[in-house]
């Protein structure tokens, strides 16, 4: 299903979301609140977006992906680039 | 002083011609498998021979296996992954009993192909004893280790046997790397299914221009499916790829005229009505057919009703989730219970567009894809079952619920 994804998405970086750790504590979703919001549980949903696992990061977000990264309590989220 | 058999004598086995392929001898006698099969080939070139043959991953995801072989770093785990956790399933136990042979040479090939330093069959309990005394009637049997997994929905993920097999937990694992790379801890794992390796098995024999002999450009070799519901002769049947679902039905001995829909690919695959039963079967989602998945069949008789065996089948895979992840853990019932107050007739006018909405909300959220699979299933039964669908909200059922 996930397989191939564009060079494009490859080489920029993500944000991915370790689904079996995150227990929807909300951290991220306050610090990329343009781009996570939360689901009727409290986990984090991508606004818009194609792929809900792994959050495409503009440059400007970095910064408070990296936050969100470091501050996460469950340590659920990883920014990957390969 | 001991003399190498000359290559003359070396029994090359003989193609099975026309079908059944896996089938034949259909034996778990490890001399009668090898004096039809013969002797097990040289991995030499065996994954451009199965790039050549076309052939796709028959647990469900339908990726091309030759790609998945190429990608495999060395030194790792080969896992012949016969867990099948689908209910609707059955040709991997078929495989074991009638053919066990077959899915340890495929396993032993890859393994030779892949530079893999251990062997690994994961079966359930039901068919541990089948396999390990297979496996002790073969010659350097030793080397292949058997791992008995949970006989759970979501422990055939790839991830969840590579996991077992190392672990014994049967549970998804969060992955940002490929299984077949290796990763901190973690030697590169190839997680092939059992049907897939029988499959290798004869066309490392016999080559891709022969499995090509049977089936179709988009679904070459010949496909395990396996038929039930209101058909009249149920179980495992072995067909050319591209059989349509009108075809499938008839060789299961059923009239396509008295079946209302199918679900074809377990119950993470796709329901399909009548005016589907014509397009063939396809190993993966592309437009130009109905997704193989793992290869079962199930037909719901006319006057059976869609929403209650959807609402079934949607409570089920609730149940079945490993309750790693949130998404999954929280919206698989909340789903099934939305779809349970449709068949129940609850006449809410919001309910059809609560189901889709919480399908939609679980899907891409999940370390499997476990809650893309079950809100694919009911996404197609809302479009099948359209009629159901509006007479359960105007408080109704003209069908049988069952």
């Amino acid at each position: 299903m996930s397989g191939v994804r564009s060079t494009e998405a490859r080489s920029s970086p993500r944000l991915h979301i370790d689904w079996t750790a995150c227990d929807g504590r909300g951290l991220c979703t306050e610090l990329l609140e343009r781009r996570l919001t939360r689901d009727p549980w409290g986990y984090p949903l991508a606004v818009g977006g194609s792929s809900r696992n792994d959050l495409v990061l503009s440059e400007e977000e970095l910064p408070a992906a990296r936050d969100a990264v470091a501050l996460c309590p469950r340590l659920a989220l990883s920014i990957v680039t390969r | 002083m001991t003399l190498t058999a000359p290559t003359a004598t070396r029994n090359r086995g003989r193609a099975p011609q026309g079908l059944p392929r896996l089938f034949t001898p259909g034996t778990a006698d490890f001399g009668a498998h090898r004096a039809a099969f013969g002797e097990l080939p040289h991995a030499t070139g065996l994954i451009d021979e199965v790039a050549a043959a076309g052939l796709t991953g028959r647990g469900g995801a339908g990726f091309p296996t030759a790609r998945k072989l190429a990608a495999m770093g060395t030194h790792g785990i080969a896992i012949a992954n016969a867990s099948e956790g689908e209910p609707l399933s059955t040709k991997d136990a078929a495989l074991l009993t009638y053919a066990p042979h077959l899915v340890l040479d495929g396993l032993e090939l890859v393994g030779r192909a892949v530079h893999a330093k251990q062997l690994v069959v994961v079966v359930k309990a039901a068919h541990e004893d089948v396999v390990r005394r297979a496996v002790g009637d073969r010659p350097g049997g030793s080397r292949i280790v058997v791992r008995v997994t949970e006989d759970r929905y979501v422990s055939g993920e790839a991830s969840a046997v590579a996991r077992v097999a190392s672990t014994g937990i049967a549970k998804p694992v969060d992955r940002t790397v490929r299984l077949t790379s290796r990763e901190f801890r973690r030697p590169p794992t190839l997680v092939q299914n059992a049907e897939t390796l029988a499959h290798i098995a004869l066309i490392g024999r016999f080559g891709a221009t022969w499995f090509r002999s049977l089936g179709t450009t988009s679904d070459p070799g010949t496909r395990l499916l396996t038929v039930s519901g209101d058909v009249g002769a149920p179980g495992p049947i072995e067909m050319a790829g591209g059989a349509t679902v009108a075809q499938i039905l008839d060789a299961a001995d059923t009239d396509p005229a008295g079946i209302r829909a199918v679900l074809v690919g377990g119950y993470h695959g796709t329901w399909v009505g009548p005016r589907d039963f014509a397009r063939p079967l396809v190993p993966r989602q592309d437009g130009s057919g109905i997704p193989a998945g793992a290869g079962s069949i199930y037909a719901l008789g006319a006057g059976s009703c869609g929403i209650a065996l959807t609402a079934g089948i949607a409570r089920y895979l609730a149940d079945q989730s490993a309750g790693q992840c949130g998404p999954c853990l929280n919206g698989l019932p909340a789903l099934a219970s939305a779809l349970e107050r449709l068949r129940a007739g609850n006449r809410d006018p919001a309910l059809a567009g609560r189901i889709q909405g919480l399908a939609g909300l679980v899907i891409g959220r999940g370390s499997c894809h476990h809650p893309d699979g079950t809100a694919h299933m009911v996404g197609s039964a809302m479009d099948v079952f359209a009629v159901d669908v509006s007479a359960h909200l105007q408080g109704y059922c003209t069908e049988v619920h069952r």
